[in-house]
């Protein structure tokens, strides 16, 4: 937090120092990305504040822990595919989940799905490239996204 | 204002719906509502004060980012070469999935190859800085890092194996622009 403090404070400066116009623009611009952001932020806390106390604690663990094995890579593809969920949002959401017990293999296969594959967009994407190539990128995109999940986890096994 | 709370209308209804719980529930599940409130509390306060400033640093980005100058390399460019300017050009954006696909049209137009153009979608979704800010900020350098590292050969492939797949019959369709 501190760091991140002080990163900002460095190139707000910096960038002041070399153009002002272009500065107050820029803090303006990332100032009305992030009131875009904010509602749909809370909402999507406020969802996860309930599943997570509805679901029983171990749960969650079991399902997409570090010992879930396939069966939580599927799941965490499955759902990354499927949600319509913002990048900006997916890892302060991907944050919480780690925190619940979701593995970071896991969270690695659900954040690149979520990224890479996108079952709901997929008519915007068929317009642009036609069903066949559309279908292919994704099912590609899945597989890969998989195959990174599987990388991490036997890495992060090592580390 | 009024543009803004119409916009986010589902949004509001829902966060009002949670505020009347938050004051209400201790009158009828004392236990759980202590418990969604505490969860939403903690992931709440500690991300609220650390993002406002990671999208001023990325509203800094946006102005300073020489994005043109790489536009100029794209199509121009081929092999391996050209794979580097695209990846560059599609680390600098912001922005969902569905905005890089009037953008690989353009590249398209100007003469980038299939697999530069699969390998610029690839690079949007998993490496803009933007974003990577982000990740290294909730989930840390070493995941970024490593997931990053792991994703640029996949879609490379990906990339590799769309082209031999569509090479010869493969076209943009100019719909949906201006959206």
């Amino acid at each position: 937090m501190e760091e991140l403090l002080f990163l900002t404070l460095i190139f707000l400066l910096l960038s002041f120092v070399f153009n002002k116009r272009k500065t107050l623009l820029g803090v303006k611009m990332g100032l009305k990305m992030f009131m875009n952001l904010l509602p749909p932020f809370v909402t999507v806390l406020i969802i996860l504040s309930f599943v997570l106390a509805l679901l029983p604690g171990e749960l969650l663990e079991k399902l997409l822990g570090a010992d879930s094995g396939i069966t939580g890579f599927f799941i965490a593809a499955g759902l990354g595919s499927v949600a319509l969920i913002p990048g900006f949002i997916s890892y302060p959401l991907a944050a919480v989940l780690l925190k619940n017990g979701v593995s970071y293999p896991v969270i690695s296969v659900f954040i690149t799905t979520l990224m890479m594959v996108g079952i709901v967009t997929l008519p915007i994407e068929k317009n642009f490239f036609g069903w066949r190539v559309a279908i292919i990128r994704n099912v590609l995109s899945f597989i890969g996204a998989l195959i990174i999940g599987a990388c991490m986890a036997l890495i992060w096994g090592l580390l | 204002m009024k543009n803004y709370l119409m916009t986010y209308k589902k949004d509001f209804i829902i966060i009002a719906a949670f505020a009347i719980f938050a004051a209400t529930y201790n009158f009828y599940t004392p236990a759980f509502g202590s418990t969604v409130l505490s969860n939403f509390e903690s992931a709440f306060f500690e991300m609220i004060a650390f993002i406002p400033l990671m999208f001023i640093l990325i509203g800094l980005f946006e102005v300073w980012v020489p994005r043109e100058l790489i536009e100029r390399h794209i199509g121009t460019e081929s092999g391996a070469r050209g794979s580097v300017w695209v990846i560059l050009l599609a680390m600098l954006q912001v922005g969902p999935l569905y905005g890089a696909f009037p953008v690989a049209f353009l590249l398209w137009r100007k003469g980038a190859s299939t697999r530069n153009i699969f390998i610029y979608l690839g690079a949007f979704t998993t490496m803009k800085i933007p974003m990577l800010s982000f990740e290294i900020g909730f989930l840390g350098w070493r995941f970024s890092l490593m997931r990053t590292l792991l994703s640029l050969p996949v879609f490379i492939i990906i990339a590799v194996i769309m082209e031999k797949l569509f090479e010869r019959d493969f076209e943009i369709y100019e719909i949906n622009k201006g959206k």
